[in-house]
């Protein structure tokens, strides 16, 4: 165990065990996931145009979550962040929290943005929004 | 799965010890992968504002159908699948890497970290391919009245709503942000599959020198580990974001 370390000042070094199970069993989890998106994923497709707007933002959430549990995977046990002491967890994702205002603030930024112009400033209505001939083009935003 | 003891009470912050109980490399590599995560976090924030700014965005299902040596088969998400399995592969190397480095098998550590070069530069050719096949795409757009064949750049994006143009749906041309992003965003990453290639192979070759076994630990793996690992990291949302929503 010592070996593995490279400073007397350190006591510890992540992930000695002795077997490599938890890779796998990461990798394995890691797959599922990645195919539960997919599957959601083809699921958006073939429904593409049927489902109205719930049904699709919902079904996006729940790949966007699968996506974060992924991360956690990732970082948790191949970066072995979840091996470390609970303050340089905390100096890691604390900071990242950030992200939760950042995204929130943005994205409604850019969807206000969107209904600014379709409404001329709430000035009209924003049925002239789409400029076409073709009636039936859905809506592929998110 | 850190079963040192550690006493009660420690006093890390009393001097003689590091009070993250963490090497100082390893703590600077996680504060750099911290503000590249707000860098790639930038992007791909703006990329979201953008894309919920405008009434019509390209629909990645018919944007990524394409697959190398299917001709027009309609594959969608196939090929990205394929990139993502190849990265998640390569952590799992990597992490292995790392795992035979505490272990202090340096035949153990050579062969992972060649397996993980291997999987880099298999990603790389993969986006190598698909950036191609999306450069040189041809597709019917509506431009001014007359019928253009145009690929995806960042400056074209044939991907805009469709009209009815002499019988036909034909697509308008789309804002360009959509090339912009993508070929911005899936490019840094890229080069940071790139680089952290070069870093792994300069790992190949210390670890082959020996240096690792001079110095007594191999905790330079576990630093380029990170910075792999976070490559992947940073793949997962790009897939999320690009791809499947």
């Amino acid at each position: 165990m010592s070996s593995n370390v490279s400073s007397p000042e350190i006591t510890h070094a992540p992930e000695h065990a002795s077997g490599t199970g938890r890779i796998w069993k990461t990798f394995w989890v890691l797959s599922v996931l990645t195919v539960i998106e997919l599957g959601l994923g083809y699921l958006l497709y073939y429904q593409h145009g049927k489902w109205g707007y719930g049904p699709v933002i919902s079904t996006k959430l729940v790949i966007a979550i699968l996506t974060l549990l992924k991360a956690y995977y990732i970082v948790s046990i191949f970066m072995h962040l979840g091996d470390e002491i609970r303050n340089m967890i905390m100096t890691i994702i604390v900071p990242l929290l950030l992200f939760v205002w950042f995204i929130a603030a943005f994205l409604w930024d850019g969807d206000s943005w969107r209904s600014l112009r379709n409404t001329d400033a709430h000035s009209r209505v924003p049925q002239t929004e789409q400029h076409q001939s073709h009636p039936v083009e859905k809506d592929a935003k998110p | 799965m850190s079963t040192t003891a550690i006493p009660t009470n420690t006093k890390w912050w009393n001097g003689g010890r590091s009070p993250f109980n963490i090497s100082y490399g390893k703590v600077m590599m996680w504060y750099f992968l911290m503000s590249d995560a707000f860098t790639f976090g930038a992007f791909l924030i703006s990329y979201g504002t953008i894309r919920f700014s405008v009434n019509h965005w390209a629909d990645p299902n018919h944007v990524f159908n394409a697959f190398p040596f299917a001709g027009h088969a309609n594959l969608p998400l196939a090929f990205v699948s394929l990139m993502t399995f190849i990265l998640i592969f390569s952590s799992v190397t990597m992490v292995l890497a790392v795992h035979e480095g505490h272990k202090m098998n340096r035949k153990g550590v050579e062969k992972y970290m060649i397996l993980t070069i291997l999987g880099g530069l298999a990603f790389l050719g993969c986006q190598a391919w698909e950036w191609t096949h999306m450069i040189t795409g041809d597709h019917a757009v509506l431009v001014n009245g007359q019928i253009e064949h145009w690929g995806t750049t960042v400056t074209r994006n044939p991907w805009g709503p469709e009209v009815m143009h002499n019988g036909q749906l034909v697509a308008t041309p789309g804002p360009i942000a959509f090339g912009g992003y993508f070929f911005g965003i899936t490019g840094f990453h890229g080069f940071h599959v790139f680089s952290g290639v070069i870093i792994n192979l300069v790992m190949l070759i210390k670890t082959r020198l020996g240096h690792f076994d001079q110095r007594g630990h191999y905790e330079m793996i576990e630093k380029a580990g990170l910075y792999w690992h976070f490559v992947d990291l940073v793949w997962v949302f790009v897939f999320l974001c690009f791809y499947l929503v």
